[in-house]
């Protein structure tokens, strides 16, 4: 039995939530996580691009790869879509919005890098997910990082003023908060 | 034979369209960018400092090609800098005036009486929040030497638990007057000599019980000033940089010293930025 939309939507934020249980798109996760402004920032942009990437690879897959029985080429295609998409995506956006350009900033081109993109991308075709599947995965992928990337933020906002032990202040003490939020996570398996 | 052309052609295909679709894009979604914020962005210091008030030399560079903000926007590059940006804006480039910053308090530990002794971490910020700073007087320098920590350009040493700018070194930035929590940290030509060093509107007789240097609002300089470039508001006289002619009467009449001629220094001021 094929899944249902609500179960891939709840399996992708909660319970194989991509950053907690997968382990994809952690370099932003820590590295753009110190502040909220900047983490919603990022949020959007992933959502934005991990959507279209997803719906452009997986009509590629299917049109062209399958056809000419050339999977093994996915990985480098599916990067040269993502990168290209990217490039695509901060032009068109400079012209049409300068606001949101400017709110999303250095994170657009960032994402060209993000593991979660190509990721989300690669798992839609193994797990044999239709056109509206993907896009309920990419989407479902997208609102988990925005939920990971805005939970470690606000730990490290207030991290930032606590009385933290001098040899764990500062990074040390992100990957411990980070670990321990992959285990609460956990708590989610079965759930689908 | 078609294993190995297939891919390629796939690939290839892909990389091609894909660069086409981008060039294309480039051309329809181009935004013109204004050729002047490049050439005053080069003619910036680019340190990046901020203090034109915009997000780095990018933003100021942006602000005075469209014309927002003054060819003399860039206080750290001072004159120089300004000619050069006014060339590529064509226009004149006005004699820029200098300004520095100048601590509007002299009571130093001789001179001002403290409420209480302080004893916390070593910030005026903190101090400050503390009924106010251990000075009776509300609005002295607290003298735990914020401002000299902001200043990246050497211009600011602690002298007798007050804080002193030297005007050579000082370059406009502005991190002090904003960092001060008593807000007596101001911007004064780099000209003038006679400044009113006093920030306190208390009335004269309480001044002249916790400060023996504050303006105690006799109102000698207002009389005696031969330009009337004094004006007197909440009992503290204010003196108009722009009518002072640098005659110094006001320096010589000021009953408690209040009113100083900045451009003689002390002994210890010369000595502690010889060093």
């Amino acid at each position: 039995m094929e899944m249902s939309l609500f179960a891939i939507m709840v399996s992708t934020i909660l319970v194989n939530n991509y950053v907690f249980a997968r382990f994809l798109g952690i370099c932003p996760f820590l590295g753009v996580s110190n502040k909220m402004e900047t983490a919603t920032g990022m949020g959007l942009a992933v959502t934005f691009v991990t959507t279209l990437a997803s719906i452009i690879t997986y009509i590629i897959q299917n049109t062209i790869l399958n056809t000419l029985g050339l999977q093994y080429l996915q990985t480098i295609v599916f990067i040269l879509v993502i990168a290209s998409l990217v490039q695509f995506v901060e032009l068109a956006l400079k012209k049409i919005s300068p606001g949101l350009y400017s709110a999303m900033g250095v994170f657009l081109p960032l994402i060209t890098t993000n593991c979660m993109v190509l990721g989300v991308a690669i798992l839609n075709i193994q797990e044999g997910f239709t056109l509206v599947q993907t896009v309920t995965n990419a989407v479902g992928a997208s609102i988990g990082f925005f939920l990971a990337l805005i939970l470690i933020a606000a730990l490290r906002e207030k991290m930032d003023i606590a009385d933290i032990p001098e040899a764990l202040a500062g990074f040390p003490i992100t990957l411990i908060a980070a670990g321990l939020m992959s285990i609460a996570f956990t708590g989610f398996a079965g759930l689908v | 034979m078609t294993n190995i052309i297939n891919p390629v052609v796939v690939l290839g295909g892909l990389g091609l369209l894909f660069g086409v679709l981008l060039s294309i894009a480039s051309k329809i979604f181009v935004v013109e960018v204004d050729p002047k914020i490049e050439e005053v962005l080069n003619a910036l210091p680019g340190a990046n400092c901020g203090a034109c008030g915009y997000p780095g030399c990018g933003g100021c560079a942006a602000a005075i090609a469209q014309g927002k903000a003054p060819v003399t926007a860039c206080t750290i590059g001072g004159q120089k800098v300004a000619e050069n940006v006014a060339d590529i804006m064509g226009v004149n480039a006005a004699q820029m005036e200098r300004n520095v910053a100048v601590v509007l308090c002299q009571g130093d530990c001789e001179k001002a009486k403290d409420k209480y002794i302080y004893q916390g971490i070593q910030d005026c910020r903190v101090q400050a929040t503390l009924g106010g700073g251990q000075k009776e007087c509300s609005y002295g320098c607290l003298g735990c030497g914020t401002c000299f920590d902001v200043c990246e350009f050497n211009a600011i040493r602690m002298i007798n638990g007050i804080a002193v700018i030297n005007k050579e070194n000082c370059t406009a930035c502005n991190k002090c007057v904003e960092i001060c929590p008593k807000k007596i940290i101001e911007m004064v030509p780099y000209e003038s000599t006679a400044i009113v060093k006093c920030k306190s509107e208390d009335l004269g007789k309480l001044v002249r019980g916790y400060c023996s240097t504050g303006c105690i609002g006799c109102k000698i300089c207002v009389k005696n000033c031969p330009t009337e470039a004094f004006s007197f508001e909440n009992n503290l006289a204010w003196i108009n940089y722009e009518k002072c002619i640098n005659c110094l009467v006001c320096v010589e009449k000021c009953p408690t010293n209040a009113i100083d001629n900045s451009s003689i220094v002390s002994e210890e001021f010369a000595r502690e930025f010889a060093s």
